[in-house]
């Protein structure tokens, strides 16, 4: 029978392995080479843009990535989806944007920040999602 | 209760009462959002509730477990804890930064990350409150007469969820790699350490409650949580299949995150061999059910929901919808929030010396919750499964479906109300026993 000493090595093991294990993989993700974000193209303006995305917690209904609030519609190709000027149109709106009855916050965001928001989401839709891309936006690219 | 000090844990489980009736209220009101309720918009706008009902239930559970090593450390260490005073100015410090944080988020003063919406600034504040408990605690065990397992198992997964904490709270230009560290929190919390501290729960409960062995417990224990972190490391790799990452996370997180089932399988045939084994009848049964059903409950939210959307080829489907949310609940409800009203359970008739252990209510308050929670997992799942057909499948529009599957909502109110009385029921009797005391010391510990 398997002795209490036993159990001990095979935790104490098991979590040593598979933890390098996991920083390897890591650190291979991170390679330069390996890269599928364009983490070259992440320019001022995106960052503003994340700023933004993060400060007025967008996440808290919408997904980005997948990620997020499931209450308001997937943005990782709403560029693509919409065009920019729909995307303006919606962060300018001076009423809670909502033409199909649910409501967004009313932002009334300013130029600048309309640009940078902008730039980041269009970063976030070239980023190659190992085919995600294809299933979570099917009004992107596909339909036309 | 032998240790006048574990006192202490009782005010913890009072906080995590308040804060789980208002986790309670927040999700009503996105409940009522989306059947088009939204009266609150203005002021209460979804992300805002959404960001209040999911922090609170962090906050709460670690409220929780916080109490729980509170009341478990000096009765396994076999010592008091070493300042009592230092451990209710925990305890309010904890309280103001969580309402703190729970306030800003009504003005849009949040990062949008995820659950880990804390801002920054007060981010240090959680680390130093943290660091106190820690301390308390490790000193505790430090000098306590004894050092066993299920403390040892207990205080480590404290320690790492600490630890943990910190990737969180770096800053990063790229959403990629913002997203990539967030499950470093966020996975290695509840499919990594804070198993730990459940399985350190559930085994002081297992000892104190069937009599069986402490020895063959413990052994089981490091069993349990060895398949956790052996499994539930690399199957982090789960949540970077499609955030912008390398394919190599589709083999490694699709096999490690398929294997994670596993260690919850371990927790429910523990706690029900235990059971079967234990020759001691405890007369604490409302514990007892708390107990073996959070086992339970969890093989089936984490373990059979979590392994029903883990594949890569399902989860490109059902990445980011209601399926998720689905599994969110359950999977919380069953390992965390059951096995925190478990040691509650056990502990406040030791605390405050009045064995009501089997009156209707306690036992209502169980069935009620269970029920209720079962039937508001079972419609987001069918809210989800159909979402995911239309949207991803027919590829229809996103407010299309929603529409289309509002009356599923309909029917998660009205089992969500069902939970909610039992919550109330639970509370009610949490409130009933009254305060604990001294004179507890002598009366108790069966
Ligand atoms: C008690 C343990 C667990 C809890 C509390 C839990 C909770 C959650 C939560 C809240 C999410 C949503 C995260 C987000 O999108 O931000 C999630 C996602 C997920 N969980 Fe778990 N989980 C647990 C265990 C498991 C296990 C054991 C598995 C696999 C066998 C699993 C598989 C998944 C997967 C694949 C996702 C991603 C869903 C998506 O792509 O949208 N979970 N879990
Ligand atoms: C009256 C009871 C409750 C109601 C009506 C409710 C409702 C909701 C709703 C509507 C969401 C947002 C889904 C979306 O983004 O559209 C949500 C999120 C969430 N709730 Fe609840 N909830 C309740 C109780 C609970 C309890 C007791 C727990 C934990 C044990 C819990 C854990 C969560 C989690 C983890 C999420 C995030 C899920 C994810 O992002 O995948 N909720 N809840
Ligand atoms: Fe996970």
């Amino acid at each position: 029978m398997l002795s209490k000493s036993q159990a001990r090595s095979f935790f104490l093991g098991g979590t040593v392995v598979t933890f390098l294990a996991f920083i390897g993989l890591t650190v291979y993700s991170f390679k330069p080479s390996n890269d599928q974000s364009n983490h070259s193209q992440i320019d001022k303006k995106v960052v503003r843009g994340k700023e933004l995305w993060e400060s007025n917690n967008c996440m808290g209904c919408h997904t980005i990535l997948g990620e997020g609030g499931y209450y308001a519609p997937e943005l990782t190709k709403v560029i693509d989806r919409r065009g920019e000027g729909y995307v303006k149109a919606v962060l300018q709106s001076p009423v809670p944007w909502g033409p199909r009855g649910r409501k967004m916050v009313k932002y009334q965001m300013n130029n600048e920040d309309t640009e940078a928001l902008i730039a980041y989401l269009k970063w976030i839709g070239k980023i190659d999602l190992n085919g995600f891309d294809r299933v979570v936006s099917p009004l992107a690219k596909d339909k036309k | 209760m032998k240790y006048k000090s574990q006192k202490v844990a009782y005010w913890f489980f009072g906080l995590c009462m308040l804060l789980f009736a208002l986790q309670i209220v927040y999700g009503f009101i996105m409940g009522f959002a989306r059947i088009g309720m939204d009266g609150l918009h203005d002021f209460i706008p979804f992300n805002t509730a959404r960001a209040v009902h999911t922090n609170l239930l962090v906050v709460w559970l670690l409220t929780g477990f916080m109490g729980a090593a509170y009341y478990i450390i000096p009765e396994e260490a076999q010592t008091e804890l070493v300042n009592v005073k230092l451990a209710y100015v925990q305890l309010i410090s904890l309280a103001v930064v969580g309402v703190l944080a729970i306030v800003g988020y009504h003005f849009n003063i949040w990062e949008g990350r995820k659950f880990l919406e804390i801002p920054r600034e007060l981010d240090y504040l959680v680390v130093v409150n943290v660091l106190l408990f820690l301390g308390l605690i490790l000193a505790t065990l430090y000098k306590g007469k004894r050092k066993t397992t299920t403390a040892l198992v207990l205080t480590m997964g404290l320690l790492f969820a600490a630890l943990l904490y910190l990737p969180g709270m770096i800053w990063f230009d790229s959403q990629v790699t913002d997203s990539f560290f967030r499950w470093w929190v966020v996975h290695l919390w509840v499919e990594g350490v804070w198993e730990l501290i459940m399985g350190g729960i559930l085994s002081y409960l297992l000892i104190k409650l069937t009599g069986v062995d402490r020895e063959v417990i413990e052994k089981w224990l490091y069993v349990i949580v060895g398949l956790t972190f052996l499994s539930g490391i690399l199957g982090t790799g789960h949540h970077y299949y499609y955030i912008g990452v390398n394919k190599i996370w589709l083999v490694v997180g699709g096999i490690f995150s398929a294997l994670e089932p596993l260690a919850f399988l371990g927790m429910a045939l523990f706690a029900v061999y235990m059971y079967h084994k234990g020759e001691k009848s405890h007369p604490n049964k409302i514990a007892l059910y708390w107990t073996i059903g959070a086992s339970i409950v969890s093989f089936v939210g984490a373990g059979l929901l979590g392994f029903a959307h883990t594949l890569p080829q399902t989860n490109v489907y059902t990445h980011g919808t209601l399926v998720t949310a689905m599994h969110g609940h359950y999977a919380f409800w069953g390992a965390y929030a059951m096995i925190v009203l478990a040691i509650i359970s056990y502990a406040l008739p030791n605390m405050t010396g009045r064995k009501r252990y089997n009156n209707k209510f306690g036992h209502a308050a169980f069935w009620f919750a269970n029920v209720g929670m079962l039937g508001m997992t079972v419609a987001f799942g069918v809210a989800g499964v159909v979402q995911v057909y239309l949207e991803r499948k027919l590829k229809m529009e996103f407010m299309d479906v929603q529409n289309e599957i509002m009356i599923h909502f309909v029917v998660l109110l009205l089992c969500a109300s069902l939970f909610a009385t039992g919550i109330i029921l639970y509370i009610v009797e949490f409130f009933k026993y009254g305060k604990p005391t001294d004179e507890a010391l002598v009366v108790a510990e069966a």
